[in-house]
């Protein structure tokens, strides 16, 4: 067992998390999420959506009536819903007593990939049939599409007075929700986050298009295999919708209330490739991850488990191996895994989700696996790679989760066992 | 269309507009928002409605006449009289 470095730092700067909130397209709580990452349960299923025509995504079932109006739902955006049913959810796993919680004291932090594609796509369709008279354009157009949307309905809905807003980071975006979170926290500026991502790209066919122009939308006959990272045939991009938030707390009141502890955010690092716009820099990368085990005191031996952000593209899988195996090179111990693999790309929600899924490896010392992978490409071998079948590890203390998106940008953060 | 007919739509869009609220017991000489929790969007969404379907345009100065079902029907009897319920 590793010395947690995190000691080092009074308890009221160590963030923990408390509570964890989801919606996957293979489940709509962390057991359930986590259930299906062992048992190899994909989310991807056949898909249509306007223009594009038939496809794949990775589409969610939760109950949108559980903490919702209809008339909510009318008024609203999806992104906003899965993030109003992951909230909820977090904060009743977490066991806070809500109704007697400052609610000006609690900060809303959503990472979002992008926001407003879904609502314009609508209303312009609709416009259409209305032969592009703007008399016929909605009043709820602005409101539905302001970039803090998501955040915003989430502080309606649940009467929060504290700050709202989103953090756009591409597909960085869950890591940089729960980063701004925790920082958030330090600065005193809350005294509970909720915090990590949300996405509900699945329902604008741009994001479906744009992906099949680039070459990077995967296709295959059967839905369950079409996500497949690090395998020879992989041929792009899954979109998936869900959600992930976590509760995150100063670990002096997570201790004062006896709150049950997931784990501290031991140490996180964001930086830019500066260098395209879509291809990754697998140099910069890996200083990424550098950064984020400095600030975390660890050394790359130590970390257990490293969930990758690999989706699937030829390129960027290579690019990621290719910075994982310049830091990790000799760290025996270090497990690498995906769950891309099973409900495709979640966008905004990538980060948290896949963070979420290996959460209970502290408790039950398990690694889930990448899954899909029928014949590993060779510039994508990680000495560490668990592939197909969970595989159970001594013990977990420290997790890594890499989370990229375009215009380089990049994160990374670790999460220690406490 | 004549006043029933104008009050069934009104309805109609009313259920779409408040999919939560029961219709039935509905008072038509007691303002709409005193019944229904509805605000100034909800109230801009009959408006819209009434557009979209029936090509109705109803100035902004004229939106107090929907106060109540009473009023609403009496101020649109004129506008859609000529209209086929749709």
């Amino acid at each position: 067992m590793i010395a947690n470095p995190a000691t080092l730092r009074p308890d009221h700067e160590r963030i923990v998390i408390t509570g964890v909130g989801l919606a996957a397209p293979n489940g709509n709580s962390l057991p359930e999420f986590r259930d299906a990452l062992l048992n190899g349960r994909s989310g991807v299923s056949e898909y249509e959506i306007r223009y594009v025509g038939k496809t794949l995504a990775g589409v969610c079932s939760f109950d949108e009536l559980r903490y919702q109006k209809k008339k909510e739902l009318r008024r609203g955006t999806r992104a906003a819903s899965v993030g109003i049913y992951c909230a909820n959810e977090a904060v009743k796993d977490a066991g806070l007593d809500w109704p007697n919680l400052d609610k000006s004291m609690v900060g809303i932090y959503i990472g979002v990939t992008e926001h407003g594609n879904v609502e314009t796509e609508n209303e312009i369709y609709e416009l259409r049939g209305f032969d592009y008279d703007t008399k016929f354009w909605s009043h709820h157009h602005n409101p539905r599409t302001v970039a803090n949307n998501p955040a915003g309905e989430i502080s309606l809905n649940m009467g929060i007075t504290g700050p709202h807003y989103t953090v756009g980071a591409a597909c960085a975006a869950g890591n940089a929700g729960l980063i701004q979170g925790a920082q958030m926290l330090r600065l005193g500026e809350c005294d509970v986050a909720i915090a990590g991502g949300v996405s509900e790209s699945v329902r604008t066919f741009g994001i479906f298009a744009s992906f099949a122009s680039q070459g990077a939308l995967a296709t295959h006959s059967d839905p369950a295999k079409a996500s497949r990272p690090f395998d020879t045939e992989r041929n792009g991009i899954v979109v998936a919708e869900g959600g992930c938030l976590y509760i995150l707390e100063r670990l002096s009141d997570a201790k004062r209330r006896g709150a049950k502890i997931y784990g501290e955010v031991a140490g996180y690092a964001m930086n830019s490739d500066a260098s395209d716009f879509v291809l990754p820099n697998p140099t910069r990368q890996a200083e990424c991850v550098q950064l984020a085990l400095r600030r975390a005191r660890l050394a790359p031996e130590q970390v257990d488990i490293v969930s990758t952000h690999a989706t699937g593209t030829s390129s960027g899988d290579v690019q990621e191996c290719t910075a994982l195996r310049s830091v990790f090179a000799g760290s025996e111990a270090t497990w690498f895994n995906n769950a891309k693999s099973f409900i495709g790309h979640a966008m905004g929600a990538a980060g948290s989700l896949e963070l979420g899924g290996n959460l209970p490896a502290f408790a039950d010392g398990v690694c889930h696996p990448t899954i899909n992978v029928d014949t590993l490409d060779p510039e994508c071998a990680l000495d560490g790679l668990v592939v197909n079948e969970a595989r159970e590890k001594k013990r977990v203390d420290v997790i890594l989760n890499n989370s990229f998106g375009m215009l380089g940008i990049n994160s990374v953060v670790i999460i220690t066992r406490i | 269309m004549g006043p029933a007919e104008i009050k069934e739509t009104i309805l109609d869009i009313l259920e779409g507009i408040a999919p939560d609220e029961d219709l039935s017991g509905l008072k038509d000489d007691v303002p709409l928002r005193e019944q229904l929790e509805l605000d100034s969007m909800d109230f801009l969404d009959i408006v819209m409605e009434l557009r979209k379907r029936y090509r109705v345009q109803i100035p902004e100065d004229d939106y107090l006449e929907l106060a109540t079902m009473n009023s609403t029907v009496n101020y649109l009897t004129p506008l859609m009289k000529d209209l086929e319920k749709v």
